[in-house]
């Protein structure tokens, strides 16, 4: 009988502290992507609301903490740590295993991001709860903001070595310049 | 030489550095310019053509002369300015473009033969024989000339890229910049300021103006220490604003290590900052005289000449004399006799001019010449009494200063002459939401810049609806500035214009004579203005000369476009984080690591690593391994990561009709648990990119594309769903990462693939074209039954996280069964023999019709693609479509790309009949076999073709034949 073993994106390379600044990656279980039908997203938001307490989130919003709904494009957002309900006005695509998600933490997290995506990341502009699909290097990804000196990056699952690689790399830079 | 108790760094930590081996003392502070000037090392490069002395001309980016190299072998930096590099303890920097040494350099005989290298001499001499040119005459002038040069070693230096945004960015950090930082800031504005020195205050720092009743330099500190405690102001000394772009976007140069011994840690970073409004305080560069032999070492601009006394406490010489046509270099005068050092004379151009302060001033005079090989050591002077020669061994020359206009031409905005300043002054709105204030907008007095600097903030805040800021002027100086222009001093000896390029007035009085009248011809004839310094130093006074020569004025003779960067960015910096790997964002499949561990070369497919074969012990070629896989999968079973073709999820209730519109065959018909080839075309008719999809269940399929399209047909999806189809309810997304998907193919396929399934399938349960959901150890997988290689073959999807596990679980049971995991070379072998097409076939100028598929475009429905694909042209039997190759000779080469002719005909363009598309070795018919497209290539079955390869010099005959080499029928795969 064989037994499948699974193997998260990061295994192996995370977790991380390079000078101010944690690396860890974050492993949601469960991630749906919820596409609501035409007229249906009033709805799917208010089924989701009922069955896990978060609504279909705004664009460039990300909602909820123990289910988080993140907003990923134009009428989709992925539904994160939780069973997704059975929602008929909406396609739901399980992509539990289709982005590699690490969590940034410290007080260097801003200057590390600017090293990588041209989001504009000031406390001004870009607040907890806000979301927004950008570049991080060459890379297309996500990016949530979860506290201060906290973010999410999210990218493709292939290339979650590429990432790490990336966000290791700013991170060593801006060490190196703590200690000019 | 040292001035007791000058300079802003008199306390500087002693620091110990060499040049050209040699070792000297420096201060903690220093430039390595001022350093060397410290030392009494004037003598510091040799000019790019003539190799004549040079020294140091400026205190600041523009330099042209003092160029040096720093660090070794691949770690080394060429033309790195004396003049901005900051001295640290155990700097080694090198002169340049000098041999055997900077003293005794044998190349200064070119200086000898400057008659016959004047301006545009590569277009008139070294013309013949003319093979000499590339072979001869370049490689030596380029040995010849030039400047530092790399390594040519790949230098594993680190350099970054970052962004940065503001509201206002503030370029320079003089007067004029600081208050305008200021004012933003206390608006509450997020601010950056930038400027490209290490210490910020600009002229301040370098001159002995008062400002609000203190020292100007210190007046600096106390606004950059306030600017630096608020929250809202960013502060980017030694960075340089180096371009302006669209929508208020500049590039921008940090040097982050240059000015540190310890070279871990980024080297520079080249910054692109976006800001609402963009404030330009970059100052005025001071302009020299070209008067005889202008160039000596020792003679140097006379702001400059202050800049080593205030800043440094350096004097660069022990009698000063200063040749001016301006009140403002009278002040290198005041400054040195006040600091104790003799000052021999001012020779002053303008009749009007009077002493400011106790010092031989010679009204209405001139330098007409100078002395002194490797140093200055006396100037002729010539004026209203008369002539005579004054010994000096620095000449403080000031031709009036030039606005730094630079950053406002970027996008195309041409300078405006100014007859009071006589330079030009920046054009208003040159740059959208760029506005100038202080120097750089020909405003020259310290209190005119401060006040400029507040005023064109406080218009700034209005345009953008902040209320005003509550910001004092501080008191300066504020005296005229009184010029009168001088341009050039006739007499015998080279009156130089460009150092940098060894431009001389007459060089550019012959480009005007040999008629290229026009500014840009006069610059590329002559190249003033090109190299590293961009013609700072040069270009108004050289446009000043054409204008005389050509008989117009300076404003009718224009300027050369200014374009980026303003001083050098390395291509290291702009290219930061991409060398080597760093390229590209890598895509690595579950099976990656077991891939590379079993030895697989991996080739690059899009962004995707894929395996080109799995060596075993034995085999020598990759030709070897190729030829045991498909043998191996054709005669027992083989497993393939086929992750990294696309895939999509598409649902909805109009998703059928979606697939009929995308598809140019039909996909409604298609029953739940069942596959279906599809063919897409473009909108031009052309085939876009092919695949399969399974309907999963009601309004619900999975569609996969090919590897290299998958990016395009996604785009493509979007774009019919939202602009094209906006009436069909349907929702798709990529679920490619989501599954790791693995062909297993080969006629003991099912058997591997029962020993790992939870329920055993059979022929009945999963015919061929079936899919739907399986369990693997309680793991739900998708299992389509689909062929690639021909064979009886099925491909298995798990969620990406199990991926690894099952393809080492069914390479080892495919191992078991004498089968094993196979790469692309003997994916793409099998798929040849069976006549499959890929993107060397569906290149984009193809048509189904070209493909043997024009049946498929379905004239039931309408589809992307069906209209244009009817047109004549493209349905025309003339047209070249896909025949298959075998040969005649046994050992008879096929190699693709090759062109395909009739026999006896030319090989020659107009008689092609078709090319090569796909070429191999089939293992299982033993011979080459290909496919190609052959003109009315279906109704030549059997004919004889030659194929022409002049690349590679093959010429073979081969037989037309069907693409389909093996099992026509497609038994194999429904077996």
């Amino acid at each position: 009988m064989v037994k499948l073993i699974a193997k998260s994106p990061c295994m192996g390379l995370l977790p991380k502290t390079i000078g101010a600044v944690d690396l860890t990656e974050v492993e949601p279980a469960l991630i749906t992507l919820i596409a609501p039908f035409a007229g249906q997203t009033k709805a799917v938001s208010a089924a989701l609301k009922d069955a896990l307490g978060v609504s279909f989130p705004a664009p460039n919003r990300a909602v909820g903490t123990g289910a988080r709904a993140v907003w990923v494009g134009m009428g989709q957002a992925l539904l994160m740590g939780a069973n997704c309900p059975d929602l008929k006005g909406a396609a739901c695509i399980d992509q539990s295993d289709a982005w590699a998600i690490v969590r940034i933490d410290g007080v260097d997290t801003s200057a590390v991001l600017a090293r990588l995506t041209p989001l504009d990341v000031r406390d001004s502009q870009f607040k907890r709860g806000h979301t927004a699909r950008t570049l991080v290097g060459h890379m297309t990804a996500s990016i949530t903001r979860l506290g201060v000196h906290s973010f999410e990056v999210m990218v493709m699952r292939s290339m979650a070595g590429t990432l790490v690689h990336e966000l290791e790399q700013a991170a060593e830079n801006m060490a190196a310049r703590a200690t000019a | 030489m040292r001035v007791q108790g000058k300079g802003l760094n008199a306390n500087g930590a002693p620091l110990t550095f060499t040049f050209d081996g040699q070792e000297y003392q420096g201060r903690e502070g220093d430039t390595l310019a001022a350093a060397l000037l410290a030392n009494g090392q004037r003598l510091v490069g040799r000019s790019f053509k003539y190799h004549r002395p040079r020294g140091i001309l400026s205190a600041g980016s523009e330099e042209p002369n003092a160029l040096v190299t720093l660090g070794e072998a691949a770690k080394q930096d060429p033309n790195i300015r004396a003049t901005t590099q900051e001295l640290f303890d155990g700097l080694e920097a090198r002169s340049q473009n000098a041999w055997p040494s900077l003293k005794n350099d044998v190349m200064a005989v070119n200086d000898l033969m400057s008659p016959f290298l004047s301006a545009g001499f590569y277009y008139k001499t070294f013309m013949w024989p003319k093979a000499f040119w590339e072979k001869v005459y370049e490689p030596i002038i380029r040995r010849a000339a030039g400047l530092g040069a790399l390594s040519g070693e790949t230098n594993d230096d680190t350099y970054e890229k970052a962004f940065a945004h503001c509201d206002v960015l503030v370029i320079g950090a003089g007067p004029a910049g600081i208050m305008a930082a200021l004012t933003a800031a206390r608006a509450g504005l997020d601010v950056i300021l930038a400027d490209e020195d290490s210490r910020m205050g600009g002229r301040l720092l370098a001159e002995t103006y008062d400002v609000d009743g203190q020292a100007g330099a210190d007046w600096a500190t106390q606004q950059i220490a306030e600017l630096n405690a608020m929250e809202n102001v960013r502060l980017m000394p030694r960075t340089t604003v180096a371009g302006a772009y669209d929508q208020g976007t500049y590039a921008a140069l940090e040097r982050v290590g240059h000015h540190r011994a310890d070279r871990t840690g980024p080297r520079e970073c080249f910054w692109r900052i976006v800001s609402k409004r963009s404030i330009l305080c970059a100052g005025a560069l001071e302009r020299p005289i070209a008067f005889p032999n202008n160039d000596r070492p020792g003679i140097m601009t006379a702001g400059a000449v202050r800049s080593y006394l205030n800043r440094w406490g350096v004097a660069p010489g022990q009698a000063v004399t200063v040749f001016a046509n301006n009140d403002d270099a009278h002040r290198t005068a005041l400054d040195f006799i006040d600091a104790g050092v003799t000052v021999a004379g001012v020779i002053d151009s303008r009749d009007s001019a009077h002493a400011l302060g106790d010092y031989p001033l010679f009204k209405g005079g001139q330098v007409i010449a100078t002395k002194g090989r490797h140093g200055l050591t006396s100037i002729t002077v010539e004026h209203s009494g008369g002539t005579e020669e004054i010994a000096t061994d620095c000449l403080a020359m000031s031709g009036g200063w030039n606005p730094t206009v630079h950053l406002t031409c970027h996008m195309n905005g041409r300078p405006t002459w100014s007859d009071n300043i006589f330079s030009f002054v920046p054009t208003e709105g040159s740059v959208p939401n760029m506005s100038v204030a202080g120097a750089a907008n020909g405003v020259f007095s310290t209190l005119g810049c401060l006040q400029d600097g507040i005023d064109t903030t406080q218009r700034v805040l209005v345009d953008l609806g902040v209320d005003a800021a509550d910001v004092e002027t501080p008191s300066a100086e504020d005296a005229p500035y009184r010029i009168e222009p001088l341009w050039q001093v006739e007499g015998k000896g080279r009156k130089w214009l460009d150092f940098q390029n060894d431009v001389t007035v007459k060089d550019i009085r012959l480009a005007a004579l040999e008629n290229f009248r026009s500014v840009e011809h006069m610059k590329r004839y002559t190249t003033q203005g090109m190299a590293t310094d961009q013609g700072k130093n040069s270009n108004v006074a050289a446009l000043a000369v054409l204008a005389d020569a050509t008989g117009r004025g300076i404003p009718e003779t224009g300027t050369t476009t200014f374009r980026p960067p303003y001083s050098p960015v390395a291509i290291a910096a702009m290219g930061a984080g991409s060398q080597g790997h760093g390229f590209a964002p890598e895509r690595l499949m579950t099976s990656h690591h077991a891939t590379t561990s079993r030895g697989a070369p991996m080739i690059e497919a899009g962004l995707w690593y894929r395996p080109s074969y799995f060596p075993r012990s034995g085999e020598e070629t990759w030709l070897d391994s190729c030829n045991r896989e498909v043998t191996m999968v054709r005669g027992a079973v083989g497993v393939c990561d086929v992750s990294t073709l696309g895939k999509i999820d598409i649902q909805g209730p109009d998703a059928a009709a979606f697939l009929d519109f995308v598809y140019c065959n039909t996909f409604s018909t298609l029953k739940e648990k069942r596959v279906r080839y599809g063919l897409m075309l473009r909108e031009d008719g052309h085939v876009m990119d092919d695949g399969t999809t399974a309907c999963l269940g009601p309004n619900h399929y999975v569609m996969t594309t090919t590897t290299a399209a998958a990016g395009q047909v996604m785009r493509h999806l979007d774009w019919v769903s939202q602009a094209l189809r906006p009436d069909l309810d349907v929702r798709f997304a990529s679920v490619t990462e989501q599954w790791a998907q693995f062909a297993v193919a080969g006629p003991k396929s099912r058997d591997l693939l029962n020993t790992i399934f939870d329920d055993e399938i059979d022929n009945d349960s999963w015919p061929f074209m079936a899919c739907g959901t399986v369990g693997i150890s309680g793991v739900q997988g998708r299992l389509f039954r689909i062929s690639f290689s021909g064979e009886h073959a099925y491909e298995i999807a798990v969620p990406a996280r199990y991926g690894a596990s099952l393809f080492g679980q069914l390479t080892a049971q495919a191992e078991a069964m004498g089968g094993g995991a196979y790469g692309m070379e003997a994916l793409n072998v099998m798929r040849i023999e069976k006549g499959f097409i890929t993107h060397a076939e569906i290149h984009g100028r193809t048509t189904a019709f070209d493909i043997g598929f024009d049946r498929m475009v379905s004239q039931k429905k309408d589809c992307i693609g069906n209209a244009p694909s009817r047109r004549e042209g493209l349905l025309d039997p003339q047209r070249e479509q896909l025949v298959g190759l075998k040969p005649i000779e046994a050992d008879g080469k096929l190699t693709s790309g090759a062109h395909l002719f009739v026999e006896g005909a030319d090989a020659v363009r107009l008689n092609s009949q078709g090319y090569v598309t796909s070429v191999c070795y089939s293992p299982t018919l033993g011979h080459d076999l290909g496919l190609a497209f052959l003109k009315d290539g279906p109704n030549r079955y059997g004919e004889h073709v030659i194929l022409v390869d002049h690349l590679r010099d093959v010429r073979t005959l081969y037989e037309v034949c069907h693409p389909v080499f093996l099992d026509p029928e497609g038994e194999l795969a429904r077996g």
